[in-house]
């Protein structure tokens, strides 16, 4: 059985909070607060992209792995912030972890369920036998709009997971995906941010495929929300999974260890393979755990998971989510946010 | 002109409705009222309707309802007065059949609004383009100001604005077709988003996709249709001027007050006779400014009316025991409709929960724009 055999996640350590954002817009931040449950926000540094938060977590996921990189043979990165339209993320991050050239590498996007869509391929090609070990990623620089709701949410970070046959952390026990044509959000070529289409993203398009994705998952496992220890949903503010999680039948008490957003954000596609990466971090061996992504456009991807006997040994050798959340921070002003993210038009 | 009924009702759930589209929507309506009443043939049809072309860029709607409704050939006329076009095709139709020129005559109303426009901007059409519009205001904007008049001129307070909101949300969550079947405290209503200052978001009604259809008939063919008619007893309609800097009084709504008069007349009816009304609570200072403007409140002491439980079901005279725009919703085009809906179920006693104890009168108070323009209906048991 294929599975989990490492894991890692980066965010930059630049925040913002939701009250500076709001304060320049003449905002009212409490309503930010109670409205969207959203604190601060990861913001990537200059010289941080979507490919250095691949390499950082890549080279974590190596390391609880322990495995010899030439042994990875294809990689994936899913994000909606890839720094080129037209050249790959992938090959630079093979590089820099020392995988390949003997590999197959491609860059994804599905808005914010690109991160699991990686996984999903990584997964399936170790469980067809076509190579011994495959790496999915999550991670963006995510764009929102200056005074867009999604200035609040938009941010950076991104986790990577290693799929193999042997010395597994996690099982994957099940998996489903649910799409359907549904345009709730989208960033057309050229074009800076993305557009959204306000409360059509929640009903028709976070709930219903997130919703769908979960019942039908538990439906074919024959699992029910009880015999999880922890679930994560995508995170697109604090509210949406808490909301869909209570629809669903799962607890407060499931859903707190990855949902990371009132501090984090939403890192896009990084949004649930960080949540996941966050429970990892102190799931116990047995426990079953819960995943399902959002993409706009739109799809779900959903994985039952279950943690080993190995886990606690391994994840000690790579920082936790955790550990990048509550330590050391750099907090921006607006102004600097804005140069942060080159927002500022200057000369060259 | 011969005595009118209404016979037949039909009204969609109201909300955001991402399924159903403009046409689904009257349909469904439009084939609900003709299933209530038994009828299988309509003389003629109108549509009230705001802004099809700018919600979802779609107009002539007469031949677009007939075709899906199965009724090619039907006349069906499209009728617009912003958020009243639902009352002033119930007016149209109600006078179609006084004439003699038709028997059965379908009134409704439709709005799609939740399809990707901007609903803010396509609603600020209603305003007057050239002197406010184009200078940046919104309908928040324009009803903040009318509160801000009402609070300087009469000293109605912050908890009087909040006290219709609380009140509407009460009668609506009795309402299974209501966008918002919630209570509200004062407290949340008044710690709610800021929108155009004194108003807050649950001062505000919602943008809303629904539609409402009311079959009308003569009188004295009214039996063949239902076994509980409710005769419409007079329609009155007004305008005022387009711009609200225009007005004599900003606190005032004078195309109300107006069109109540002239309904009263008609009616041979005052405000004391009446049961029960719907009125249009677009944002909770309407409320206040359209009871006073009605004569069922003192001018500048409607702000106590919702406060002191005067308007509330039990009250001396229910206001929107639907919920109102407020909670039920605001589709616009189908909001007059909705409103007839209301009355003729309370009339006919079939309101359930929300029911007003021998309700015998009832009025609908239907406005267009900041109070551009008004038309009000009063019905009867029969």
């Amino acid at each position: 059985m294929a599975g989990i055999v490492g894991y890692g996640a980066f965010i930059p350590r630049n925040r913002i909070k939701s009250e500076e954002i709001a304060r320049q817009w003449g905002k009212d931040p409490a309503a930010i607060r109670r409205g969207l449950l959203l604190e601060e926000k990861s913001v990537p540094g200059l010289d941080e992209d979507t490919i250095t938060i691949s390499v950082a977590a890549g080279r974590a996921a190596l390391e609880r792995a322990g495995i010899d990189p030439q042994r990875v043979g294809a990689l994936y990165i899913g994000s909606e912030s890839h720094p080129y339209a037209v050249k790959p993320s992938g090959t630079v991050v093979i590089e820099a972890l020392g995988i390949g050239p003997d590999v197959h590498v491609a860059d994804f996007e599905f808005a914010c369920k690109a991160g699991t869509e990686a996984m999903f391929v990584a997964l399936s090609l170790v469980e067809s036998g076509r190579v011994d070990y495959a790496m999915g990623i999550g991670a963006d620089t995510s764009q929102g709009a200056p005074n867009d709701a999604l200035e609040f949410s938009a941010s950076a970070g991104g986790a990577a997971y290693l799929f193999g046959k042997q010395h597994l952390l996690v099982d994957v026990l099940h998996t489903y995906s649910f799409t359907t044509d549904t345009p709730d959000f989208w960033r057309r070529e050229g074009e800076f941010y993305p557009r959204h289409t306000g409360r059509f993203t929640g009903e028709p398009a976070y709930f219903r495929h997130v919703g769908t994705a979960t019942r039908t998952i538990l439906e074919r496992s024959g699992l029910t929300p009880k015999d999880f220890r922890y679930v994560v949903f995508h995170m697109p503010n604090g509210k949406f999974p808490q909301a869909v999680g209570k629809e669903l039948g799962f607890t407060k008490q499931q859903l707190e260890t990855g949902w990371i957003v009132p501090k984090m954000g939403n890192t896009y596609s990084g949004s649930s393979p960080t949540g996941l990466a966050a429970v990892l971090d102190v799931a116990d061996p047995g426990d079953l755990i819960l995943v399902t992504s959002f993409g706009s456009g739109a799809g779900s991807d959903s994985f039952v998971l279950k943690a080993t006997e190995l886990l606690p040994e391994r994840r000690g050798r790579a920082p936790t989510v955790r550990s990048m959340l509550d330590g050391p921070r750099r907090y921006l002003t607006y102004g600097e946010y804005v140069k942060y993210r080159e927002k500022i038009i200057v000369n060259e | 002109m011969r005595d009118v009924a209404v016979v037949g009702l039909g009204m969609t759930p109201f909300g955001e409705l991402w399924q159903h589209s403009l046409r689904s929507l009257s349909v469904e309506a439009a084939l609900e009222a003709m299933r209530d009443a038994g009828a299988d043939m309509l003389d003629g049809v109108y549509l009230g309707n705001m802004a099809g072309g700018q919600f979802v860029g779609q107009e002539h709607l007469g031949p677009l309802l007939a075709d899906h409704l199965g009724m090619r050939g039907v006349p069906v006329t499209r009728v617009e007065s912003a958020c009243a076009s639902g009352g002033v095709a119930l007016r149209s139709a109600f006078f179609e059949v006084a004439s003699g020129a038709s028997d059965l005559v379908l009134a409704m109303g439709v709005e799609k609004m939740n399809d990707g426009a901007d609903a803010t901007n396509v609603l600020a059409t209603a305003a007057d383009q050239e002197t406010e519009a184009y200078h940046g205001i919104t309908f928040p904007g324009l009803y903040a100001m009318i509160a801000r008049a009402h609070m300087a001129e009469h000293g109605t307070t912050l908890e009087d604005l909040a006290a219709v909101s609380v009140k509407n949300h009460r009668h609506g969550a009795r309402n299974p077709k209501a966008q918002f079947r919630q209570e509200v405290t004062l407290e949340q209503v008044m710690a709610s988003s800021l929108v155009a200052d004194p108003l807050r978001l649950l001062h505000c009604s919602p943008v809303s996709d629904g539609a409402a259809a009311v079959l009308l008939c003569p009188l004295d063919r009214a039996k063949e249709f239902t076994d509980r008619p409710v005769k419409i007893r007079a329609s009155g309609m007004a305008t005022s001027s387009m711009a609200l800097a225009e007005r004599r009084d900003p606190a005032f709504l004078d195309a109300v007050s107006l069109s109540g008069s002239r309904a009263y007349h008609m009616a041979g009816l005052g405000p004391a006779d009446i049961d029960v009304a719907e009125v249009h609570d677009c944002f909770s200072i309407a409320e206040i400014c359209v009871i006073e403007a009605l004569c069922f409140a003192e001018q500048g002491k409607g702000g106590a009316a919702a406060r002191t439980g005067e308007t509330a079901l039990g009250g001396r005279l229910p206001v929107n025991p639907s919920g109102g725009l407020k909670s039920k919703g605001h589709p616009v085009g189908a909001t007059g409709i909705a409103q007839v809906i209301e009355i003729v179920e309370q009339l006919r006693g079939e309101a359930g929960e929300r029911q007003v104890q021998d309700a015998r009168i009832g009025l609908t108070q239907n406005m267009g724009g900041s109070g551009g323009s008004s038309v009000v209906h009063i019905f009867e048991r029969v």
